[in-house]
């Protein structure tokens, strides 16, 4: 038994529409030279919103079964705790440097 | 809490009791076709390539002692006279954003069994990847040959920058090479009438493949080029 995508055509016209609109805010961050916080943040926002937008329409995860879900969605919990675990090595890597090498 | 039979083979319970009889199945773990879900694993397991690579990108930027070169400036384009920082990507990220589009629609085309719009759309999505790959291509020309930057250091701030781009775009784009090259395989594969009579489900899978070189560029576009 095959999964048929028997959806409109319209929906993924829709989303395409959305993801350019997203990328244009995304490239706006930019051109307005937004700093800091605000700056990082909304990359953020854009990107994930982006790439929940592709990972749920256009390769269809959401009308997928949970156990799916779950396959796709568990295991990069564990990149969530390497990055936690390399940005404070990183900090550390930086923090070093410049108690030892600094003149 | 039923063990899964043949007649329900597509059926799956809502939430938890689903994914207990889907894992609990006597014959096989997920009702899917195999070639789709051996494609999500890869996918799953190309993530965490490319996760360890923009990890070890921002673990080599944090530590870096002398300033990251401004991708909006190192990526800027001058056109008549007027200069537009990030040019030349934002034209990359609409192309592969576009690609997906025309992705999703062969995939569409394909399950309503329009063999010939089907391939039409899989050839384009190849094109615009190939075009993705061509001005990729020009854009490490000019970063290598005019703008001087080596894996080891350039003239422009962290010596870390140049190899953090280029292992990171370079696994993106051969990723996206391969794709060109697997689209076209399968678009010949449709129109020949190598599936007939069978079911177009390799086109999903293809743009299954597809989709993910798109979203592994998102994370760049963002994480790369913006930061």
């Amino acid at each position: 038994m095959t999964e048929t995508a028997e959806h409109p055509i319209g929906i993924y016209l829709r989303i395409w529409v959305l993801l350019f609109v997203l990328s244009t805010f995304s490239y706006l961050v930019d051109w307005f030279q937004l700093q800091g916080y605000l700056r990082w943040s909304l990359i953020l926002l854009f990107m994930l919103l982006k790439a929940g937008y592709i990972i749920a329409i256009f390769m269809h995860v959401s009308w997928e079964r949970l156990s799916l879900k779950l396959l796709l969605f568990g295991p990069p919990v564990a990149i969530l705790v390497l990055i936690a675990l390399m940005s404070i090595e990183g900090e550390y890597t930086f923090a070093t440097r410049g108690d030892y090498f600094a003149h | 809490m039923t063990t899964k039979t043949n007649e329900s083979a597509t059926y799956t319970e809502p939430g938890m009791p689903g994914v207990v009889s889907d894992w609990a199945a006597d014959k096989q773990a997920f009702d899917m076709p195999w070639g789709k879900l051996m494609m999500w694993i890869f996918l799953l397991s190309d993530t965490f390539i490319f996760s360890i690579f923009l990890t070890s990108y921002m673990n080599v930027r944090i530590s870096a002692t002398a300033a990251w070169p401004n991708p909006g400036e190192v990526f800027a384009l001058e056109v008549a006279g007027v200069h537009l920082p990030l040019l030349l990507i934002a034209i990359m990220t609409f192309i592969l954003i576009t690609s997906s589009g025309t992705m999703a629609m062969a995939v569409n085309f394909a399950y309503r069994n329009d063999k010939g719009k089907a391939v039409l759309f899989i050839v384009l999505t190849a094109l615009f990847g190939a075009s993705f790959v061509g001005m990729q291509a020009f854009e490490w020309t000019k970063l290598i040959v005019e703008e001087g930057i080596r894996p080891w250091g350039n003239p422009m701030g962290a010596a870390q920058f140049g190899s953090a781009f280029f292992m990171i775009t370079g696994f993106h784009g051969m990723h996206v090479s391969a794709g060109v090259i697997y689209l076209l395989w399968v678009a010949r594969r449709v129109g020949s009438g190598y599936y007939d009579g069978k079911s177009l489900e390799i086109v999903e899978i293809a743009g299954l493949y597809w989709h993910f070189v798109d979203l592994v560029w998102v994370f760049i576009f963002a994480f790369f080029y913006l930061w």
